[in-house]
């Protein structure tokens, strides 16, 4: 088991304005590690994690690629996240760039294609509409109808940003209609799979991978 | 936010789809931190850096090691994976501005971080 990321430098109060990690980034983490093999022979030259919080799962990811693999990036809308992961990445011994934006504004079109690895635990549970879109710690979890606004927002960017061997992991939970997602990606021309599924309280959560169909 | 990254940020206002790229950087305050050097990693890095971009930047700032061109054989050439690697994985922007060569609208840096957000009206 490859030890999780040492996040000792956030404090109690740094989660009044930051997502603390919690079932969803740990089942991450866990598909993460069922999937090193994988990560490894697909060595990416550049991993993008949207929506990074506090930098745990990048850190992570990190580990498992190495330092000076890949050029790790990241987005987050809140400010405080931002420099949250910035700390983890520190803490941890890694290079991380971390850019505030709203998903991937700002990188595109210049990284149009060029993404290797891409990763999203988005704001999935349902809320009413008007609570998306905060730059705070509410847009951690925000989701709006169905907990699908912000997912539906972003996907139609996968398929602009993934390089011709990437990969795209996200996390879903029942709610979100994961069928359904997997059905849009497929348009899109990706084929998906499922890394992990877990019942966490009264949550169903997924980790779904997708790549394009060969 | 290491010069890298700065290769990576495009203006994304609403209309300025044309001369967007590489935002001018402004008023920076710069940091030289030593990181491993991985030849590999930089291999796979040259196809998806704009090049002359870079220099362009680099020009401005006063760092004047990158040859105009890259060079044909690039991929092996230690001297210039070397120069390469320090100015683009060492030179990090600790704070500043990034400026729009076409719409002029500023990308502050702060701690490090390039904010990238827009007001709603600029989306
Ligand atoms: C469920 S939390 C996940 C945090 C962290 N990745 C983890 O797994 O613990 C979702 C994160 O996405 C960020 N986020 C929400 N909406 C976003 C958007 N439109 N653009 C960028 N980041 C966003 C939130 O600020 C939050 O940090
Ligand atoms: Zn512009």
């Amino acid at each position: 088991m490859l030890p999780t990321p040492d996040l000792s430098h956030l404090k109690r109060q740094d989660y009044q304005f930051i997502y603390e990690p919690a079932e969803d980034t740990f089942l991450f983490l866990d598909a993460f590690e069922d999937e090193v093999s994988y990560l490894k022979e697909l060595n990416p030259a550049i991993s993008l994690e949207v929506g990074s919080g506090s930098g745990c799962v990048t850190a992570f990811v990190g580990k498992i690629l190495g330092e000076s693999n890949c050029l790790k990036l990241c987005t987050d809308i809140n400010p405080k996240a931002a420099r949250a992961t910035q700390g983890t990445a520190k803490q941890n011994q890694l290079s991380v760039d971390i850019i505030e934006t709203h998903l991937t504004n700002g990188i595109l079109p210049r990284l149009g294609g060029k993404i290797d690895l891409m990763y999203f635990n988005p704001p999935y549970v349902l809320t009413p509409s008007e609570e998306v879109g905060s730059h705070s710690v509410e847009a951690a979890w925000a989701g709006g109808i169905d907990g699908r606004e912000v997912i539906d927002e972003f996907m139609p960017y996968i398929k602009q940003l993934l390089s011709p061997k990437g990969v795209f992991y996200m996390v879903v939970v029942n709610e979100n209609k994961p069928d359904d997602i997997r059905e849009i990606m497929k348009r899109d021309g990706f084929e998906s799979s499922i890394v992990r599924t877990r019942l966490a309280g009264r949550e169903k959560l997924f980790i779904l991978k997708f790549v394009r169909t060969a | 936010m290491r010069l890298i990254t700065h290769n990576m940020l495009q203006c994304h206002v609403k209309g300025c789809n044309a001369n967007n790229f590489p935002l001018e950087l402004q008023e920076v305050v710069l940091e030289q931190e030593e990181a491993e050097l991985n030849e590999d990693f930089l291999r796979n890095m040259l196809g998806k850096i704009e090049y002359e971009a870079l220099v362009a930047t680099c020009l401005k700032l006063d760092i004047n090691d990158l040859p105009a061109a890259m060079p044909a054989d690039a991929a092996y050439n230690d001297e210039f994976l070397q120069i390469l690697h320090r100015v683009i994985l060492e030179t990090h922007i600790k704070s500043g501005k990034m400026v729009c060569p076409n719409c002029q609208h500023i990308y502050a840096i702060r701690d490090g971080i390039p904010n990238m957000l827009l007001a709603e009206h600029e989306v």
